[in-house]
């Protein structure tokens, strides 16, 4: 009976949580159970056979243009991770310890902007710009430069991703550096601190879960991301969503397909944990 | 006061609300009757063919709504009809040299070749065209073909040097030549240009080592791999200036805008696709879509067809080719498909240039697609 109280928070509590528990079991673990299970599949006739085969992973992990896509799967997002992470630093500094509260808000809000339209509008529109013949080269071309080709490389990817990525991380990196007490990287210059070893061994100790999460979503989103290396990086070489689209186009190996989606997962959910121990690690033995 | 005034805005939208839902109660029936007298015919076809400048008039005469599902490539196709039950798709637009799996699959429904202006093709081959027939059973009616060849931009490749397929391996267009992303196409083209003429889908295994030699060879000079919209782009915004697999389907609409591109017939030879029209397993509309495969071979159809907004295709019948040169001479010319025209499509079979699109002969289409893959990779 002395339990009483304590049931009744819990079954309010759950009143809360279930609905989320039962949305994740019903549209991600079961989908992810039934794309583990598929992997195991067979083709036959374009149909799938519903079997248990290691065919589709014999086939795939023995393939050397598999783990050429992985690898630079893996690169291209690291780098458009790092790259996001850097380009967004100095003005999320300026927003949060420079802006004022209104200017930090308006900011904000600009950012949440590009998400209004559709990320593949967007990048189509970054073909008219980076075309040989487009604005960028037009205005390189002033000044004697140019033209440079950038669309259909890794270049013309990694502005796609950053696209994707930059305004998200600009405003994860933003809140969390507007968190930080203002007077701490203070006191640690006028105690004769240098700027840079400032923002070394003070701002970044503390922005680091925040920083660390931001550019944990820039890899994931540009990990798994089919438009840019598609439409901007022209396929070539195609990263794995690209080879998952073609396992699938061609021959419809499902199963096959199934493989290089879970090795994307456990990829993404092995860096995913890293990461957070990473950035928590330091904090917890403060 | 307060109560009041909150529960009247309540109360209004209460009563809005229910006169709402009984107006809605009352239409019911009619909007139920005005909806079931359209018919919806449920299309699987290439991009542009249930748009309305090809069903449009069709739809307003016979009261139908097509429901388009588009693909790109054969084995795409296959995909889906196999994924989908029986009966889903009423009409189907196949690549001819997918017809034969089709029908082995039990996916389509015999036709009655009478029903269909078989004496009035223009070429004897497209009367009992490759894969179309079961023994004596129409299985599929061809409604419109094209070429494909060497497709580049004028500014960059001359005429003579587009008349072989050696022009892709130009120096100055390294980084410049595109791919339309399907494996078939661009290894027939590879396999042309190997020498293997009318065997170029029945390689042994020293020929197909070559051919995917050859392919490799080609890689350093390729600036990306495109679907539609891509190779469409890549061509008009110069970023591409030479295009393997593809033909005047789709630099043909670019010219018409006046881009500086073509597509040629190169002396190795090119090859045709062919579209042609089967009746799905299992429709419930089979009359419907036989009536509406007929207005397609009429020769109005046959026209809206050359002219189709997406990708033009030739003409497959006599009153079709005389109509187009009446009514839009223009096209006619550019697309050579008038009389006594030594580039005229018909011509150009007839001499032994044009092979037809097949599938591999000695390899499975997974082989060839998985070479496709390491190409992509290299």
């Amino acid at each position: 009976m002395a339990s009483d109280p304590k049931s009744r928070l819990d079954l309010y509590a759950l009143s809360f949580r279930l609905p989320i528990l039962v949305w994740q079991a019903l549209f991600f673990v079961g989908p992810l159970a039934f794309m583990l299970a598929m992997s195991f599949f067979d083709v036959k006739n374009y149909r799938m056979v519903e079997t248990f085969e290691l065919k589709a992973w014999e086939r795939m992990l023995t393939r050397g243009y598999v783990w050429d896509s992985y690898f630079l799967t893996l690169g291209r997002a690291a780098l458009a991770a790092l790259v996001a992470s850097l380009v967004a630093f100095p003005a999320a500094w300026l927003l949060a310890f420079r802006a004022s509260e209104t200017q930090r808000r308006w900011a904000i809000f600009l950012l949440v902007i590009p998400f209004f339209t559709s990320y593949l509008v967007r990048t189509f529109s970054w073909l008219v710009i980076l075309a040989e013949s487009g604005v960028v080269n037009a205005g390189l071309g002033a000044f004697g430069l140019g033209p440079y080709t950038m669309l259909n490389t890794g270049f013309g990817t990694l502005v796609g991703y950053l696209t994707l990525v930059l305004p998200l991380v600009l405003i994860l990196q933003t809140v969390t550096l507007a968190h930080i007490d203002p007077r701490l990287p203070a006191a640690a210059r006028n105690l004769g601190c240098p700027p840079g070893r400032v923002i070394w061994e003070v701002v970044l100790p503390l922005a680091k879960t925040g920083l660390v999460v931001a550019a944990l979503f820039a890899f994931i989103l540009s990990f798994g991301d089919f438009v840019a290396p598609y439409y901007l990086g022209g396929s070539k070489p195609p990263t794995l969503p690209i080879l998952i689209i073609d396992t699938t186009k061609s021959g419809q190996q499902w199963p096959r397909a199934a493989v290089v989606a879970v090795m994307m997962m456990l990829t993404l959910f092995a860096i995913a944990f890293a990461s957070i121990a990473f950035a928590y690690r330091k904090r917890a033995s403060k | 006061m307060t109560q009041r005034n909150k529960a009247a805005p309540f109360a209004a939208t209460r009563r809005q609300a229910l006169k709402l839902g009984g107006a809605v109660a009352l239409s019911a029936p009619f909007v139920g009757r005005a909806w079931a007298s359209t018919t919806e015919i449920n299309m699987l076809a290439w991009y542009g063919h249930g748009e309305p400048d090809i069903v449009g008039a069709f739809e307003e005469a016979n009261n139908v709504k097509f429901v388009p599902k588009y693909y790109a490539g054969g084995d795409n196709m296959l995909g889906l009809i196999a994924q989908s039950p029986p009966g889903t798709y009423d009409v189907i637009l196949s690549d001819a040299e997918f017809v034969q799996q089709l029908d082995a699959a039990g996916y389509i429904e015999p036709l009655d070749a009478a029903d269909y202006p078989l004496d009035d093709m223009l070429y004897p081959d497209f009367q009992k065209f490759p894969g179309h027939w079961s023994d004596d059973t129409l299985m599929s009616m061809m409604v419109r073909f094209g070429h494909l060849g060497v497709s580049y931009n004028t500014t960059a490749v001359s005429a003579e040097e587009a008349e072989s397929y050696a022009c892709f391996w130009k120096p100055e267009l390294k980084g410049k030549v595109g791919h339309f992303d399907w494996h078939l196409p661009t290894l027939g083209q590879m396999s042309l240009y190997n020498g293997n003429g009318a065997g170029l889908w029945d390689l042994d295994d020293a020929a197909w080592a070559k051919v995917q030699e050859t392919t490799m060879s080609l890689r350093p000079q390729v600036g990306g791999f495109f679907d539609f919209g891509g190779t469409f782009n890549g061509l008009k915004n110069g970023e591409m200036l030479a295009m393997v697999g593809i033909g005047d389907w789709i630099t043909g609409i670019l010219e018409k805008d006046g881009a500086p591109v073509a597509s040629v017939i190169p002396k190795e030879g090119g090859i045709q696709w062919t579209e042609s029209y089967c009746i799905g397993k299992g429709s419930e509309k089979a009359d419907l879509v036989k009536t509406f495969i007929q207005y397609m071979l009429s020769p109005e159809g046959q026209v809206k067809s050359a002219q189709m907004a997406a990708y033009p295709g030739n003409i497959v019948t006599k009153g079709g080719f005389e109509l187009l040169g009446e009514v839009d001479p223009k096209e006619a010319a550019r697309t050579h498909q008038l009389p006594g025209d030594p580039m005229n499509p018909i011509t150009l079979i007839d001499t032994g240039r044009i092979h037809y699109r097949d599938i591999p002969r000695q390899q499975s289409l997974e082989d060839w697609n998985d070479f496709w893959s390491e190409y992509k990779n290299a």
